[in-house]
């Protein structure tokens, strides 16, 4: 058994285990508050990607500058889309709204096909030394900036759900909707802002990944790994997301392992995750952290 | 059938009998058939283009009928069906090539063998809907396409598998103009045996399920067996559709059953209407000529200057793909009831003409 390749494929795992656990809390943050499946999840990851990639490319503009931009394109998009797709579904059934959210998806995708070209660009060179040595394993410099960033986001979605006002009342419309609107709270306002801060935190993910992957629409396919990661921790629960995520994370590179040392049967590690969300939903649908539903008649 | 209906004067229903009839007067039933004459004259009279797509909308349309059956008529949720008609196609070659039995009843024989596999992914929709019979789907169209990659035995892995031409009484069906009346034939039959079951015990408790699932278990039909009844109606089929794909194309590759033909089925009968037979024949037309019809709106175009620049011309898959889901949006948004809700409105207004009210 080679441990040595193990150890690092799980700290790989727990990697992009975060990321996916940031991901997967935008899309608990858009179903917990909007009661909305976004199956374009991985479409804001793409796009967030590709302007970030055309503000530092095609504009040349100094890394930060270009970031900030992305991030403020990104709020924008995520209420203009609110606004515009979703506000008229609110009441529909759940088919028409996930089909509008896969209509989404379609169309995104194509779009940024069409416009960026289907070929996998890179990002200028943002760090200077390629990997750094910890604890005696070679670590791409990416790789560790994209934990910190998805620490960071963690603690600052923390903070901004105890302490901050709007994330209050987010919390309180996703708890009763009609009591928030009559103590006051935009149920609205609180409608657009959960889905431009999903958007913006999936952009942000999705610039770091394409950081470390190269961007391109190989992107989008987050968003369906997603799926897994927040059934298993519960569709309502942002803990639930992280802790699905970094789970989902871990098992995929722990079946590569297991694929690559004995089973050799190829792509094992894409497919895993969906025998788990298959059993998942056989034994616990609801998953380890979220709130079973009790219907009345 | 639901919905308000546009009976003559005078028209009135005595007995239970008459008001379950598939047609609802006399005249729909002679349209009908006189509608078939029309179709089956197709071939005599316009080109193999047509009778082209004539073909691929028959295949698409019963998969999308089975689609509908599960979504617009039980209210479940399958994100999953590409899988189930790719694997309709794997399996009709495969029964046919390893065991000889004619195509024509390996068909049906796939579409049984599809409808196994699907109670089997719709196990889990006893217990779980909505959302999380979507997700579940989900899982199996890409559990089912690493399966068709994988499954040399039954798929040809990523060579794929040859599928024989049709073969009726010893007439070897291999040129469009045969396989077109196999298709009605087979479009035909799978529709008459749609719109039947909606009449039965059996579609009467789908609708029951979809419209409330606690009252229907109270008035005691067992959801269990009902959802898994609609799985497995719903990806026969598929199976059956499928099946006449790989034998049309005499080729069945492993790529071609991905998330997107998912989504084109879902989208045909979201355009075509949710829970409407008549519907779903309408979207599927619709899916299928959107993008010819762009195609050809592209290069008519062409005498601007933009239309014909690299970035239209070369980007064209894109924009076509952009117009499903375009498509699947704006319907939702402004028509959520689908072609046939706008298509029962037309003729409401030219019957009531000019007093629509």
């Amino acid at each position: 058994m080679n441990f040595e390749l193990l150890f690092q494929l799980l700290l790989n795992g727990l990697i992009v285990g975060t990321l996916y656990g940031v991901v997967a809390m935008c899309f608990v943050l858009i179903y917990k508050s909007t009661q909305i499946v976004n199956f374009a999840q991985g479409e804001f990851l793409l796009i967030g990607a590709w302007v970030c990639y055309a503000f530092l490319v095609e504009m040349s503009m100094p890394f930060w500058l270009g970031f900030l931009f992305t991030l403020l394109f990104m709020m924008a998009f995520g209420i203009v889309l609110q606004m515009v797709v979703l506000r008229p579904m609110i009441g529909e059934p759940i088919i028409s709204v996930i089909m509008v959210t896969i209509g989404l998806s379609i169309f995104f995708q194509a779009a940024t096909k069409w416009i960026f070209g289907a070929t996998t660009a890179t990002y200028p060179q943002v760090f200077e030394t390629r990997s750094l040595n910890v604890l005696g394993m070679q670590i791409e410099t990416a790789y560790i900036m994209s934990f910190v960033i998805s620490l960071f986001i963690m603690a600052g979605f923390y903070w901004f759900f105890k302490y901050s006002k709007l994330g209050l009342a987010m919390r309180a419309t996703a708890f009763d909707q009609q009591v928030a609107q009559s103590l006051g709270i935009s149920v609205k306002t609180v409608f657009a802002m959960s889905w431009a801060i999903s958007a913006l935190v999936s952009g942000v993910a999705g610039i770091v990944i394409g950081m470390v992957n190269g961007v391109s629409s190989a992107l989008s396919v987050i968003g369906i790994k997603v799926f897994p990661a927040v059934i298993l921790g519960g569709l309502d629960s942002i803990v639930g997301a992280i802790v699905g995520g970094v789970i989902i994370g871990l098992l995929e590179n722990t079946a590569e392992f297991v694929d690559g040392q004995y089973l050799h049967w190829g792509n094992l590690f894409s497919i895993a995750p969906f025998y788990v969300l298959i059993i998942i939903l056989c034994i616990k649908p609801y998953g380890l952290f979220g709130t079973k539903d009790i219907e009345r008649i | 059938m639901a919905g308000f209906s546009l009976r003559p004067c005078g028209d009135f229903r005595t007995t239970y009998r008459q008001d379950t009839r598939i047609f609802d007067t006399t005249y729909i039933r002679n349209a009908a058939i006189l509608g078939i004459f029309a179709v089956a004259m197709i071939p005599f009279v316009l080109d193999g283009y047509y009778v082209n797509l004539f073909i691929q909308i028959s295949y698409f349309a019963i998969a999308a009928l089975g689609l509908n059956i599960l979504v617009g008529f039980t209210g479940q949720i399958s994100l999953g069906h590409a899988a189930f008609f790719g694997f309709g196609a794997f399996a009709s070659a495969w029964i046919n090539n390893t065991t000889g039995i004619p195509v024509l009843l390996s068909i049906p024989l796939a579409g049984l063998m599809t409808a196994a596999v699907g109670m089997l992914f719709g196990l889990p929709a006893a217990r779980i809907k909505g959302l999380y019979l979507a997700i579940a789907t989900l899982a199996a169209q890409f559990i089912l396409e690493d399966f068709f990659a994988r499954a040399e035995w039954f798929t040809g892995g990523s060579y794929g598998a040859a599928a024989n031409p049709i073969n009726v009484f010893g007439y070897e069906i291999y040129d469009d103009f045969s396989f077109f009346y196999v298709a009605l034939f087979f479009l035909v039959v799978m529709y008459l045996l749609g719109t039947n079951l909606m009449r039965t015990r059996d579609g009467r408790a789908f609708v029951a399920v979809r419209d409330h699932y606690l009252s229907a278990e109270i008035m005691g039909i067992n959801l269990t067996k009902y959802r898994l009844m609609s799985f497995a109606i719903s990806s026969f089929y598929a199976g059956v559709g499928g099946a006449m794909y790989g034998h049309y194309l005499g080729f069945v590759s492993a790529e071609g059953f991905t998330i997107l033909l998912s989504i084109q089925f879902l989208g045909m009968i979201i355009i075509g209407g949710l829970g409407s037979v008549k519907g779903t024949l309408m979207g599927t037309v619709f899916m299928v000529l959107l993008p010819e019809v762009m195609e050809s709106g592209v290069s008519a175009l062409s005498v601007f200057e933009w239309a014909s620049s690299t970035a239209v011309t070369d980007g064209l898959a894109y924009i076509k793909e952009m117009a499903i889901g375009l498509a699947i949006i704006l319907f939702l948004i402004f028509e959520p009831d689908g072609l046939a809700h706008r298509w029962q409105q037309i003729r409401a207004y030219w019957k009531l003409y000019p007093f629509s009210y």
